[in-house]
């Protein structure tokens, strides 16, 4: 008999030796106290494994980032070229790499912006409306301002990700994150 | 030494508080994870070391309470 047996664990109410007890309680030896007890303890230790796999996933997290910066800053890349975007026109363009969408809006004659297309919410593509100076999400109806970026309505809560752009003649270039 | 000191019904409200103390834990990790993450998406590495050290932290006082479990129990 273990320690969590004689204290409590399986001792009958009437105190019987456990030969005499009903066989529903020599089936069943274990006490509600002790049983309790085991259980939260075992549930204390699965609580352990969930936080070890939080400080991982910091960790992680750690990682990711300096694999960013040690990719470092993107490179210069002709996008479009002036003549072929008419002012209120959009096109999109592949940047810094071919899997990565981004979007060109040019608003005035000499002004262009960029962004990552992805949504910050959960990266669907974003579509311009021009007119009504705004990036439309149209998974779950975010707004962004389409100047700088900014959320401006629905579940997304950070800005997208802006490029910075060059114009060097006719050639409009991406060069970096803002 | 422990095991002579405290019974199974001196033992158990233990359990429950280091259950608690761990789960309050495991709580601000969470935070710590969502809040890493935010501030990675957003481009912000100055938070990120601090927040996983401190999550390190957490880990071993969970660590550290586990074991305390483990030797009432021994």
């Amino acid at each position: 008999m273990n320690r969590e047996q004689q204290e409590g664990g399986t001792t009958a109410p009437d105190g019987r030796p456990a030969r005499e007890q009903p066989r529903w309680r020599r089936d069943f030896p274990v006490g509600v106290e002790a049983d309790e007890y085991v259980s939260r303890r075992d549930f204390t230790s699965f609580m352990v494994l969930i936080s070890s796999a939080f400080a991982c996933g910091q960790l992680w997290i750690v990682g990711q980032n300096a694999w960013r910066e040690r990719r470092g800053k993107p490179p210069v890349k002709e996008i479009a070229r002036l003549s072929e975007l008419p002012v209120g026109a959009s096109m999109t363009f592949h940047y810094p790499s071919e899997t990565e969408t981004c979007v060109l809006v040019r608003l005035e004659d000499r002004k262009l912006v960029a962004f990552d297309q992805a949504c910050t919410h959960l990266s669907c593509p974003v579509i311009p409306r021009v007119a009504e100076k705004r990036f439309e999400c149209p998974c779950h109806h975010g707004s962004f301002d389409i100047e700088s970026g900014r959320p401006l309505a629905g579940p997304p809560r950070r800005p997208l990700a802006r490029i910075r752009i060059d114009i060097a003649g006719d050639k409009v270039l991406a060069n970096g994150y803002v | 030494m422990h095991s002579r000191r405290f019974t199974l019904q001196q033992r158990a409200p233990i359990v429950m508080a280091v259950l608690c103390i761990v789960i309050t834990i495991v709580v601000l990790q969470l935070w710590l994870l969502t809040a890493s993450m935010d501030a990675y998406l957003r481009g912000d590495a100055s938070t990120l070391i601090p927040a996983a050290l401190a999550s390190l932290v957490c880990l071993a006082l969970n660590v550290g309470l586990l074991f305390h479990l483990r030797r009432l129990d021994a």
